[in-house]
């Protein structure tokens, strides 16, 4: 129990004074999981939009696989890019394997549909007679999909931040591509992984606790949107 | 030639068809209210008019050209236009961005776009309003900013669909009134559903009646109102006393018909076996204690078997051997000091009958 004690101090202590390892690896996870996140949403946001806005057989059946997807397990898509990227895959040759590279490559393949679903569901979920009203005012079918984010957009913002909180908080994916190398691909839940098998609960700890904060801060995001 | 036109047009959702073969003509510059109970196709038929949604079959013309099938002609018409839903939705921004939003998808200049939409504004009387949340006003203020929206950009036709449905008395007479005022002034088409057949005899220079997907009638008011084609639309018009008869007897163009219970003199030209509809509207009916020598054809006996108000009005069903509907004012119930069960006299010109076919 004193164990645990000290060592929440001391990760205390890390924290206040910046310490430059454990600033160094938040900052790489925080860098690695917006990166992911930006290019899943310039994917998720225009796909959405042409999904929900036209009619198509097999629509439905599609949207319940993206849902179906959303609990992708982690290590399903690391084993995935693993066998993508090793140098005797199909895309062995960019030789990025244990790179933030395919990390964010793996990242974005995990957290697609996730992004992809919430929007479409944000986007199902504003009124029908906006898109009509929108139409019948001259809209052509671009602006009304503008208009329609514009209604949908707390609900589409909701979607980007799960897509992230997804993304930081997930070590199975980072583990196995990235490789958890010091100082390169090591993220705060690789670290906390490693560190706490080595036995060295202050950096773990210290980590955890960052980790915590920024899924509070997205919480209250996330509130805050849900409220307007 | 007309401004719009549909021809043979039918829309089905799935099996069930709900707009049948309608051929409708709508000229330049009229106003043309389509009335019909709920879930007749008002409403489907004014979304193919503004080529919202494509006919099952059927072909539509907007200026002479036939916009069904091209998605770009479509919507190079519908910037023609503009539609007022039943339901008016504003977009979470304020009022006058809301007013804004046809000018701005059709490019126009932002100068010109402040002066339509401040005009727009004035035009409904929400001017102050222009900077609100257009989600925080009140459901007559959000009708109000709905048409302004529509008129912004000047349309050539302009569909409304209820315009008064769900609105308290004070607000439907102020959105009357812009309509009227939209209606007298500028050279707008206004096409408008609804189910309220004294606000289309009021607003509208020309009636269609729609019931069960099919257009039944056209015509002015006057006509529709005075004579309906057949008993569907004469029951909507609220004919009271529908009769069915037989011609019994005919004198030049005077025709006694047999109800079964009484003998009703009408003016008509079927000839004698004739089966066929009188149609009487209550408040032709006029009710006396005694029976009385004036030039009125029809006047019968009756025993008064209801009486309910409706609004400032009261109306009496009598047993006249048929049953015949009269409505009155509260004030001459009051004189006549009617009750159930009492004797009265009621009388009604034979000119007041329309005598309709019936088909069977």
């Amino acid at each position: 129990m004193t164990e645990i004690w000290e060592g929440l101090v001391t990760a205390v202590k890390l924290i206040i004074s910046l310490d430059p390892e454990v600033m160094q690896i938040a900052g790489r996870s925080l860098a690695i999981s917006a990166t992911s996140s930006a290019i899943a949403a310039l994917i998720c946001l225009p796909l959405g939009a042409v999904i929900h806005f036209n009619r198509f057989p097999g629509k439905r059946t599609l949207i319940n696989i993206i849902q179906t997807l959303f609990s992708l397990p982690t290590v399903a898509v690391g084993l995935f890019v693993f066998v993508l990227f090793s140098s005797a895959g199909p895309l062995g040759g960019f030789g990025i394997l244990f790179s933030p590279a395919v990390m964010v490559i793996g990242q974005v393949v995990l957290i697609t549909p996730l992004m992809l679903g919430l929007i479409i569901s944000a986007l199902s979920a504003t009124d029908k007679a906006i898109t009509d009203t929108a139409v019948s005012l001259g809209a052509s079918g671009f602006q009304m999909s503008v208009v329609t984010f514009r209604e949908a957009r707390f609900g589409v913002l909701a979607g980007l931040i799960m897509g992230f909180g997804r993304a930081i908080s997930e070590v199975g994916l980072s583990l196995m591509v990235g490789g958890n190398i010091r100082g390169f691909t090591r993220t705060i839940t690789t670290a906390i992984s490693l560190e706490t098998s080595k036995g060295d609960l202050e950096l773990a700890l210290a980590l955890g606790m960052i980790l915590i904060f920024i899924a509070l801060v997205i919480n209250i995001g996330l509130n805050r949107i849900q409220q307007r | 030639m007309a401004l719009i036109e549909t021809v043979n047009i039918t829309q089905k959702y799935g099996k069930q068809e709900i707009i049948k073969n309608i051929n409708l003509k709508v000229e330049q510059g009229e106003v043309l209210a389509l009335i019909g109970p709920t879930g007749a196709g008002k409403t489907t038929l004014l979304r193919l008019l503004d080529l919202l949604e494509v006919p099952s079959s059927g072909s539509i013309y907007f200026g002479g050209e036939e916009v069904t099938a091209s998605k770009r002609l479509r919507l190079q018409a519908r910037r023609r236009m503009s539609f007022v839903l039943q339901k008016p939705v504003v977009f979470n921004m304020s009022v006058r961005d809301n007013i804004a939003c046809g000018l701005r998808w059709r490019k126009e200049k932002e100068s010109s776009i402040n002066q339509r939409v401040n005009n727009a504004l004035e035009l409904v009387g929400m001017t102050e309003y222009s900077s609100r949340n257009a989600r925080t006003l009140s459901g007559g203020e959000t009708q109000l900013v709905a048409i302004a929206r529509a008129l912004a950009i000047a349309p050539e036709v302009l569909f409304l669909d209820e315009p008064t449905a769900n609105l308290d008395p004070v607000s439907t007479a102020k959105i009357e009134e812009v309509l009227a005022h939209i209606i007298g002034g500028q050279k707008t088409t206004v096409v408008m559903a609804t189910h309220d057949m004294s606000q289309g005899q009021r607003l509208a220079g020309r009636i269609g009646v729609i019931i069960n997907g099919q257009l039944l009638q056209t015509g002015s008011p006057g006509d529709i109102f005075s004579t309906p084609r057949d008993t569907r639309v004469a029951e909507l018009v609220g004919v009271g006393n529908i009769l069915g008869g037989v011609i019994a007897n005919r004198d030049n163009e005077l025709v006694a018909i047999d109800v079964g219970g009484g003998v009703i003199q009408a003016i008509s030209d079927y000839g004698i076996g004739a089966e066929v509809h009188t149609l009487i509207r209550p408040e032709d009916v006029t009710l006396a204690p005694h029976r009385d020598a004036s030039s009125a054809r029809n006047t019968f006996e009756g025993r008064i078997t209801r009486i309910f108000s409706v609004g400032a009005l009261v109306r009496v069903e009598l047993d006249c051997g048929f049953p015949l509907l009269a409505v009155v004012t509260r004030r001459s119930a009051q004189d006549l000091n009617l009750a159930v069960d009492k004797g009265v006299y009621a009388t009604f010109k034979a000119t007041a009958v329309h005598v309709i076919k019936r088909w069977n």
